[in-house]
């Protein structure tokens, strides 16, 4: 299999977020020693209370934040395609959070430098999995999430009959 | 250190912002919450003041959990005031995400008086505080106002708690909600902010928030994750508390039309089984905890088709069985309303069936109600008569705004035998003509009516006790209640969770000084516990509304036997047996016969400054004695 569709990120289930912000404070917990979801490399939305989803780097095939920074300061591992920040080549210009779709990236307010879910590597594997209650988070491969997708669509299409089989 | 150290003083008049040192030795005494706030009132208050004046001021207190990753407990704040619906002390607690913003901040309190010459918000932006104009946001609801000032200032992560038009309005049941539904929902919160010209407070706190002892913290936190997904916490997690309804309804403890019946005819389209089958759409959950219970209804057909409220017992019951409505379009309606106008769904609730009841014995007429039929069980009258208070509209609507004690003695006509408060605060649902330790804690809350200040119906509802039954020994069962629920909502966690601490008090101190490095036990915290059941006890009193004699059950409970047939047939509370009560809860206290602590409590409580309050108190009641 090639490397690149082996890359795991943590991606949120959208029938099983609730919103809690468990993930921010864990992050916050593990990276930063405190409590503080403006800290966090994951970030929880809620639109409405039907509505929630948390958010965080999906290691995209050919990031466009790595492309957009002019200083070179953004590198994805071959290996894992987490996306490394040379702390002292960023100045903070904000291209690579401007670049991102999903908002994944943010300016850490104290190092003014950016900063990226790294999947915890340093843990062993990423703690907001570990911790959140809903078991909303999981770590996934884009090819995990097509065939997720499609065991769901085809139980749905044979929802009658599964009732139906005996035993 | 958990705590912020630092309380924020906002003068609403002048503009006059001020930061002062929070007192740590005061801390440790009164924990935060409710304890903190009801002591910092003491301090900032002057006896005898209006509720609606400037001088009442109005405290926002987080606890020495809140901004941490406490699951339940990280997220709370409360407020406490000088309630306008009781004239005596005031506190509300609420969670979602308002309170963990407001720690971030950097602020254990921040405490607001005066009065803004127009209606205004305040923006706490860490260190920085702005007075902002709010005018284009009257009559806004609660939603829409957040909605609004987020846009404003340009950050979706900025927390907003807000009035709607009834706090605007002064409607003495106002709350405020925060997070679009989590309420600072009784004793009037919301009217005290309106009468301040306050539309909102909105805060961003970008601070660290750090506990003494992160390692044995987070594997404390790690333990209470997992209790919260275990049978404790299974009821807030499934049917939620609507489970309630059902089984209230087979103790012949559930009110019905107004205290009239204690069971309903129609519990079952009103259960939690119902609701959850045919209206819950998400069950959703506040910042940092592990267990999720706001359960999100959506009606999906009819004339109220498209609405959605979080639903629970308490609001479902008061607009629901109490008002004999089993329509539950009607009553997910109604709870929206009471959130679009910004009221308590208990109170407003009570209200309503307290009108109907009135309109059913002749006491108001259809031209009173201007043509509404407000017969008990009128899905339409109801709805209408919520929105009729939200906006004080109407001979009746303004009359019912004023709360149900209010309300009926400018009505007259005897309407007080159907008015159910306890000091001014309308009853939750639970019928104390059979559920007697409830009635006995409920009659001496301080707050007034209410089920939070002691869950004092657990023993009864589970059959720990005789529950027809008033006698000595529940006066020690109703204070260890009360002790405990003030250490929780002093804490702040969350009462849902109150079953994951297995070690009870032991957890909690356990909790308390991981968190602030100040070494705390059992024995201390439930000490604390006594020692702010006494402050309040002590703001009453020194308002002229804390002896026996406002320690009342309603004409109800305490005159109609239980018509129902079955078990709680011809039950009530009869004076004999709840004066046994009240004796045997004072004498426990260590208060006298009129329900005042003596001075030799308060030195054992180290409130020996406060004993100005009650020395005149204590010779009148041993004259009376004589």
């Amino acid at each position: 299999m090639p490397a690149t569709h082996a890359r795991k990120f943590v991606s949120a289930d959208p029938n099983k977020c609730v919103g809690c912000a468990v993930c921010e404070y864990t992050c916050s917990m593990v990276k930063e020693k405190t409590y503080n979801p403006t800290k966090s490399r994951i970030r929880a939305v809620r639109l409405n209370p039907f509505a929630n989803l948390a958010v965080t780097c999906r290691l995209c095939e050919d990031p466009p934040c790595v492309a957009a920074c002019p200083r070179d300061a953004l590198t994805q591992s071959e290996e894992t395609g987490i996306i490394m920040v040379d702390e002292d080549a960023c100045n903070g210009c904000g291209w690579c959070i401007e670049a991102c779709d999903y908002g994944a990236i943010m300016l850490h307010p104290e190092t003014k430098v950016v900063y990226i879910c790294d999947l915890c590597k340093d843990q062993g594997k990423p703690q907001c999995i570990e911790w959140c209650p809903e078991e909303a988070l999981d770590l996934v491969t884009s090819d995990l999430l097509a065939q997720k997708a499609r065991r769901t669509v085809v139980k749905k299409l044979f929802q009658e009959s599964i009732k139906t089989l005996p035993g | 250190m958990s705590y912020a150290g630092k309380i924020l003083n906002i003068d609403l008049t002048s503009g006059k912002v001020e930061t002062k040192p929070l007192n740590v030795e005061l801390a440790k005494e009164f924990i935060g919450g409710i304890g903190l706030g009801m002591r910092l009132l003491f301090d900032h208050s002057k006896p005898g003041t209006d509720p609606f004046s400037p001088e009442n001021p109005m405290i926002f207190v987080t606890g020495p959990l809140s901004g941490t990753m406490a699951p339940s407990a990280g997220n709370g704040y409360a407020v406490v005031s000088k309630s306008p619906l009781t004239e005596i002390v005031s506190e509300s607690k609420a969670h979602g995400f308002f309170g963990a913003e407001l720690k971030r901040a950097g602020y254990d309190a921040v405490i607001l008086t005066g009065k803004s010459e127009k209606l205004i918000y305040v923006f706490i932006d860490d260190d920085s505080v702005q007075l902002m104009d709010a005018e284009r946001l009257k009559g806004k609801p609660s939603h829409e106002t957040e909605e609004a000032i987020k846009e404003e200032l340009g950050d979706y992560y900025i927390r907003v708690m807000s009035i709607g038009e009834a706090g605007e309005k002064l409607v003495r049941v106002a709350c405020a909600l925060n997070d679009e539904f989590r309420a600072i929902g009784r004793t009037g919160m919301g009217a005290v902010m309106g009468s301040k010209n306050l539309k909102a407070v909105a805060v961003r706190g970008t601070n660290d928030v750090n506990v003494a002892n992160l390692e044995e913290f987070k594997e404390f936190i790690k333990m209470i994750h997992e209790r919260m997904k275990g049978p404790k916490t299974r009821k807030y997690r499934t049917l939620g508390t609507p489970e309630n309804v059902l089984v209230l309804n087979a103790l012949a403890a559930l009110p019905t039309r107004n205290f009239t019946q204690a069971t309903f005819e129609g519990a079952e389209k009103v259960s939690g089984e119902y609701l959850n089958e045919r209206y819950i759409k998400k069950i959703i959950g506040c910042a940092t905890c592990g267990m999720r219970c706001d359960h999100i209804a959506f009606v999906p057909e009819g004339p109220y088709k498209g609405t959605t409220a979080r639903v629970e017992f308490e609001c479902l019951w008061a607009l629901g069985p109490n008002c004999g409505v089993d329509h539950l379009d009607a009553v997910i309606e109604a709870i929206s309303q009471c959130n679009y106008y910004g009221m308590d769904g208990i109170s407003t609730g009570v209200i309503v069936s307290f009108a109907m009841d009135c309109y059913e014995n002749g006491i108001l007429t259809k031209k009173d109600t201007e043509g509404l039929d407000l017969r008990f069980g009128n899905p339409e009258a109801l709805v209408e008569m919520v929105k009729r208070i939200g906006s004080r509209k109407g001979w009746l609507g303004n009359i019912l705004a004023e709360g149900t004690m209010r309300a009926a003695e400018k009505i007259g006509k005897g309407a007080v035998k159907y008015a159910n408060h306890i000091k001014g605060l309308e009853l939750p649902g639970y019928d104390l003509r059979g559920l007697k330790t409830a009635a006995l804690g409920f009659a001496v809350s301080f707050r007034g009516g209410c089920h939070l200040r002691s869950g004092a119906y657990s023993p009864d509802v589970k059959g720990s006790v005789d529950r027809f039954k008033l006698e000595k020994g529940r006066g020690k069962i109703v204070m260890d209640l009360e002790d405990q629920y003030n250490v929780i909502d002093s804490l702040i966690l969350c009462k849902f969770s109150r079953g994951v601490y297995y070690d009870g008090l032991e957890d909690m101190a356990k909790y308390y000084t991981l968190a602030t490095g100040i070494k705390m036990t059992a024995e201390k915290l439930i000490l604390a516990g006594e020692r702010i059941n006494n402050i309040a006890r002590l703001f009453n009193i020194r308002e002229g509304k804390g002896t026996r004699e406002y320690d009342t059950l309603p004409p109800k409970i305490m005159t109609v036997p239980i018509p129902d047939e079955g078990i709680a047939k011809g039950s009530y509370v009869n004076q004999k047996e709840f004066d046994v009560g009240l004796d045997d809860y004072y004498e426990v206290r260590g208060w006298t016969k009129d329900g005042v602590p003596t001075v030799e409590k308060l030195n054992k409580l180290g409130l020996n400054d406060f004993a100005y309050i009650v020395k005149g108190k204590i010779e009148k009641s041993k004259k009376g004695a004589k």
